[in-house]
């Protein structure tokens, strides 16, 4: 990487262009000839049978062409191997109109097909479903004593119970987290473009067209003629990792009618699907005065389907994150009517992580320690449940600089010491922490024949910036300008990649665009040596450089020739690139760490909350671009902001039903919530992660925000809510 | 969304005649089109009045002001006539929807806004205000917006509209026409409670058209106030929403009118307990002596008894801040 590498720099995202001007095509607006439109009916019942569908209503209406059941589907496979994708949650996967079972309110049972969107939604109010209702459960603390281990193992360490009972100070507390709903703006789509002999080009939203033709070609016994383009995606949050309902429905549709179909959810059936389970949870630590850590306990009961045991990683932070001798983690999943949780936004840290730091704030409380005080004295460069050293963790870093910028050593110890007429201030602090993962991960480089480099994986960007990171990737290896770059994605077509998900994507993806370029380099050497006068004759990859879109002889600089011109000689030229984890990574922990700090203003008599600064320091190695980085960030506090004081899917029990399912019910922050964010990154220097040392950054924004904002309320006011949001009710 | 037939008559006279029980006038469409595509209101007909002559702001006879019912929110919010002599009015238009709906919702739409009861709006579940007979979901469901005064049996929605508390506080009056003629209605008797029949919520016959609001000439423009407590700082409904207008002399409070939104099926007020501050001190506790009448039976249900207290303290709080003229 030169002088002039991308690599670092804050570049505006490449396909800002194409999203601002409308250029850049969702799944639900790929436009075909003779294109029928589906709208889905759903179960208004949490468990039972279907006793009888009747259609007719439905099929009298003009442009009608197909109400699809159970009763009618096309054929679809039996086992549930075809169905379990590759982020399938242990046990039997959900399989849209198998049969006539109800596993949940919401359950797609009907599909009704037209000439319109309007026609379809219509007829889908014709359909009258008949029951046979059985009594169901949707309340996880009624199935407390019901719950079963999670099929996970969760690691533990020396003898918590004994370091407990001795400790001189404890603490022992339950924390709640709701059920909350991905809600990205675009909602699910599929639209599949029929073509003769069952060959299907679909266009899904999804974070992994691979994943979803596998799942089509394996439910629908169509190897090898299923493709799935996913080019953009209006966010996702992970509710695009598993394909949903809308997926096999449309194609059913297509099979059945060899026509050409699109399925779009609407906004109410986008809670009808996965979302994030709700919890409750225990955090029990004994301490000694000074606040080391002597013993630490935490459980959690997450909420599960009766079909699938969805699990995350929510307790292992509290085993990783400090150093403590006895720690006793525990997992369990309480069964309910209703559908399989899915993957969201730092699945398991944001909610795990917001349990432990709220407690390690009542820690600092009880033995009147300064919160980051309490931080740095259990601080430890060890992962405790790995028992192995952390590849890189500047954490101190993110806690100087953090606090040094949001002015902390002004806090005063005591709560409810700050005010400003009606408001109470409040300071609270907390620590985040993420996985540094990477996945086998392919890539295919081509210099073009007019000079252009076309990259391309079969990976998403789901608004995070993928086709940024690569370009600059792309770019910096060949040293060509950013323009003459290009990344292409979202094509079952093209190498293999992982699903876009877990902050995983520059690391597994980014490194194997920097192999394909890497090999490129040496076919483009090779080619510049076949002619019998090149000045290049016997140099190695050592011997030369990748500049400004020539290739340069190192010891004689004047010795160039431009890309453009070698390639018209060589032809076309290719190198495709497989990249596992090196083995380095198996002597390290691996992840990304982050440092919080909140101000907030409580009007006490109304328990109103406004999040007036936030600080976000955050080491995650390497940042490829600092702004799409630094976005990706902004969003996690915001969502943070809005986990701690807003979102919350509230369900009736008696009907086992979602009822505040639209966005006016559902509150995510809107602008007027949201204040000063001051998002940085530390320096972080990692050889052992992946060869570029980036970590990414999807996750780690929103981890621990819920609890610095819960811990500043607390400093406010004096008033400790566990049970996230902290809505004005539970302050008053 | 089910078919309907579209009519775009020229006059209130042709719409009047055009309207009847299974017809919708439509002017912003902003709750009446969503209402429709989750099948919750079924018109077969549309009447499209946003060609009527009626968007003109202009004195009334009375020194007041009258506004046509097609005056947008915005521009109604923001008439110099307003800001300076109705303040209130305009703080409780800004403090409701967002900035694309006050452009598109109209003074008359303001009133006939439907419930935002999760129960109404889920055609999977029961409500007697959609289907009636069906039974209440919320009554003992997940019931945290609904109601604490006023309800019934049957209902426990409560009125969505932070304009209208506003206009309850001011005393306007609803001017409406309808086959047999014009009427006026004074605002406290526009909307009713839910009783036996909460598919009811206003007191229109099926050929009514609102024409116009009139402002009286009084708008307590020195001491106002609109309060709203609301789960975000913007597009959120209430919890509990208080207006005040008072009129004072020195610390004396001469007059005074208090409404409450998000507590009951219509902006609440009571006259006695309005009566308790004429002629008194403003300090806490006579603010607290008219709250606590104010609220006086509240039922509060199994989610939502949070909203007494929360409605007491906002009481309180706004005609604190009004009689000290703190209008922010």
């Amino acid at each position: 990487m030169n002088s002039t590498s991308p690599i670092g720099q804050p570049l505006p995202r490449v396909d800002g262009r194409l999203k601002v001007t409308g250029q850049a095509k969702y799944a639900a607006e790929f436009e075909i000839p003779g294109l029928l439109h589906g709208s889905v009916v759903n179960s208004t019942i949490a468990r039972g049978r279907v006793r009888r569908i009747d259609t007719t209503a439905a099929e009298a209406v003009a442009g009608v062409v197909l109400v699809l059941t159970h009763e009618n589907r096309p054929p679809v496979a039996s086992y549930d191997e075809p169905y379990q994708d590759d982020d399938a949650a242990d046990g039997s996967p959900f399989r849209p109109l198998y049969n006539d079972r109800v596993l949940y309110s919401g359950q797609p049972l009907a599909l009704v097909v037209a000439e319109s969107l309007e026609l379809a939604r219509y007829a889908g109010s014709l359909v009258r479903i008949e029951y046979d209702v059985e009594p169901h459960q949707t309340d996880l603390a009624a199935v407390r004593e019901q719950a079963h281990p999670a099929p996970e193992e969760v690691p533990s360490r020396g003898d918590f119970e004994a370091a407990y009972r001795g400790a001189p100070l404890q603490i022992d507390h339950e924390y709640g987290t709701p059920i909350e709903h991905h809600n990205p703006m675009e909602p699910h789509a599929s639209t599949v473009h029929y073509q003769p002999g069952d060959e299907l080009i679909i266009h899904d939203k999804t974070q992994g067209v691979q994943n979803c033709m596998r799942y089509v070609e394996g439910v629908f016994g169509l190897e090898g003629k299923v493709q799935v383009h996913s080019p953009f995606v209006g966010g996702a949050f992970g509710s695009g990792l598993r394909p949903q309902y809308q997926l096999p429905l449309a194609v059913m549709a297509a099979l059945k009618l060899k026509r050409s179909v699109r399925v779009v959810l609407k906004r109410q059936q986008m809670f009808t699907f996965g979302y994030r389970p709700r919890t409750l949870q225990r955090l029990a630590i004994g301490f000694s005065p000074n606040g080391r850590l002597e013993a630490l306990h935490h459980g959690s009961l997450g909420q599960t389907s009766r079909f699938e045991d969805f699990t995350e990683h929510e307790v292992e932070w509290s085993g990783a994150l400090y150093a403590c001798d006895n720690v006793q983690l525990e997992y369990r999943l309480g069964s309910l009517d209703v559908y399989t949780p899915i993957d969201m936004r730092a699945p398991g840290a944001a909610i795990g992580v917001y349990a432990l730091e709220a407690a390690m704030d009542e820690v600092a409380y009880a033995a009147a320690i300064d919160p980051l005080q309490l931080r740095l004295r259990n601080y430890t460069e060890i992962n405790g449940n790995q028992g192995k050293p952390y590849s890189s963790k500047e954490l101190c870093a993110c806690y100087e600089q953090g606090a040094e910028r949001f002015g902390w050593s002004r806090r005063p110890l005591e709560a409810r010491s700050m005010r400003d007429g009606h408001e109470l201030i409040g300071w609270g602090m907390a620590t985040g922490v993420w996985e540094a993962m990477q996945m086998p991960a392919s890539a295919k480089a081509c210099l073009a024949a007019d000079g252009r480099l076309i990259v391309s994986s079969a990976t998403a960007d789901i608004g995070t910036g993928t086709y940024t990171v690569m370009t600059q990737i792309a770019a910096s290896a060949l040293g060509l300008p950013m323009d003459r770059v290009e990344f292409r994605l979202g094509d079952s077509r093209f190498a293999q990649a992982p699903l876009e998900g877990g902050s995983a994507t520059v690391s597994s993806v980014g490194s194997a665009v920097h192999q394909a370029c890497v090999g490129l380099r040496e076919k483009i050497l090779d080619a510049a040596q076949q002619s019998p006068a090149s000045p290049f004759t016997g140099a190695s990859l050592d011997d030369v450089a990748f500049e400004d879109g020539e290739l340069v002889l190192k010891r004689e600089p004047a010795r160039r020739v431009p890309l453009t011109q070698l390639i018209q000689t060589s032809g076309t030229l290719e190198a495709e690139a497989s990249v596992k984890p090196g083995d380095e990574r198996e002597k390290y922990a691996t992840g990304t760490h982050s440092a919080i700090f909140v101000e907030v203003r409580v009007d006490e008599a109304l328990g109103t909350v406004r999040v007036t600064r936030v600080v976000s320091a955050v080491a995650a190695g390497k940042v490829i671009n600092p702004k799409t980085a630094a976005s990706q960030i902004l969003g996690g506090v915001v969502w943070g902001i809005g986990m701690a004081l807003h979102e919350e899917t509230w369900t009736d029990h008696r009907l086992g039903r979602y009822m505040n399912h639209n966005l006016a019910e559902y509150h995510v922050p809107v602008n007027a919530d949201i204040h000063d964010i001051d998002v940085f990154f530390v320096e972080e220097q990692d050889s052992v992660v992946n060869d570029l040392g980036s970590k990414g950054v999807g996750e780690i924004g929103i981890v621990g925000v819920a609890a610095a904002v819960a811990n500043a309320i607390y400093h406010a006011t004096g008033k400790r809510v566990r049970d996230l949001p902290i809505t004005p009710d539970k302050l008053l | 969304m089910n078919p309907f037939s579209y009519a775009r008559p020229a006059s209130v006279d042709d719409a009047v005649k055009l309207a009847g029980p299974d017809a919708r006038f439509i002017a912003g469409g902003t709750n009446l089109l969503d209402l429709m595509k989750e099948n919750v209101l079924r018109p077969r007909q549309l009447i499209d009045i946003t060609h009527l002559p009626l968007r003109e702001v202009a004195a009334s006879g009375n020194g007041g002001l009258r506004v046509g019912a097609l005056v947008s929110n915005a521009d109604l919010a923001w008439h110099p006539e307003v800001e300076a002599r109705y303040p209130l009015l305009s703080q409780a238009i800004l403090a409701g929807a967002s900035g694309q709906l006050r452009n598109m919702a109209t003074t008359g739409g303001n009133l006939l806004q439907r419930t935002r009861c999760w129960y109404f709006y889920d055609t999977g579940t029961p409500c007697n205000k959609r289907e009636p007979g069906s039974g209440c979901g919320a009554r003992d469901g997940v019931n945290r917006m609904n109601a604490i005064l006023g309800a019934s049996d049957a209902c426990v929605a409560v009125h969505p509209s932070d304009m209208c508390v506003a206009l309850a506080a001011l005393k306007a009056t609803v001017h409406v026409q309808g086959r047999q003629g014009a009427r006026e209605i004074a605002f406290a008797d526009f909307h009713r409670l839910p009783g036996d029949e909460p598919q009811r919520d206003n007191v229109l016959a099926d050929d009514e058209l609102i024409t116009a609001i009139e402002l009286p000439a009084e708008g307590f423009a020195t001491h106002y106030r609109y309060l709203k407590v609301r789960e975000r700082a913007s597009y959120a409904f209430a919890l509990v929403s208080v207006a005040v207008a008072l009129e004072m002399d020195g610390d004396t409070v001469r007059q005074a009118h208090v409404a409450l939104g998000g507590v009951a099926h219509k902006p609440w007020r009571r006259e006695e307990a309005e009566a308790l501050l004429v002629g008194q001190r403003a300090d806490d506790t006579h603010f607290a002596a008219a709250a606590d009448a104010l609220l006086a039976g509240a039922q509060p249900l199994a989610y939502n008894a949070f909203k007494v207290e929360l409605a007491r303290r906002a009481i309180i709080r706004a005609l604190d801040e009004a009689a000290r003229g703190v209008t922010r």
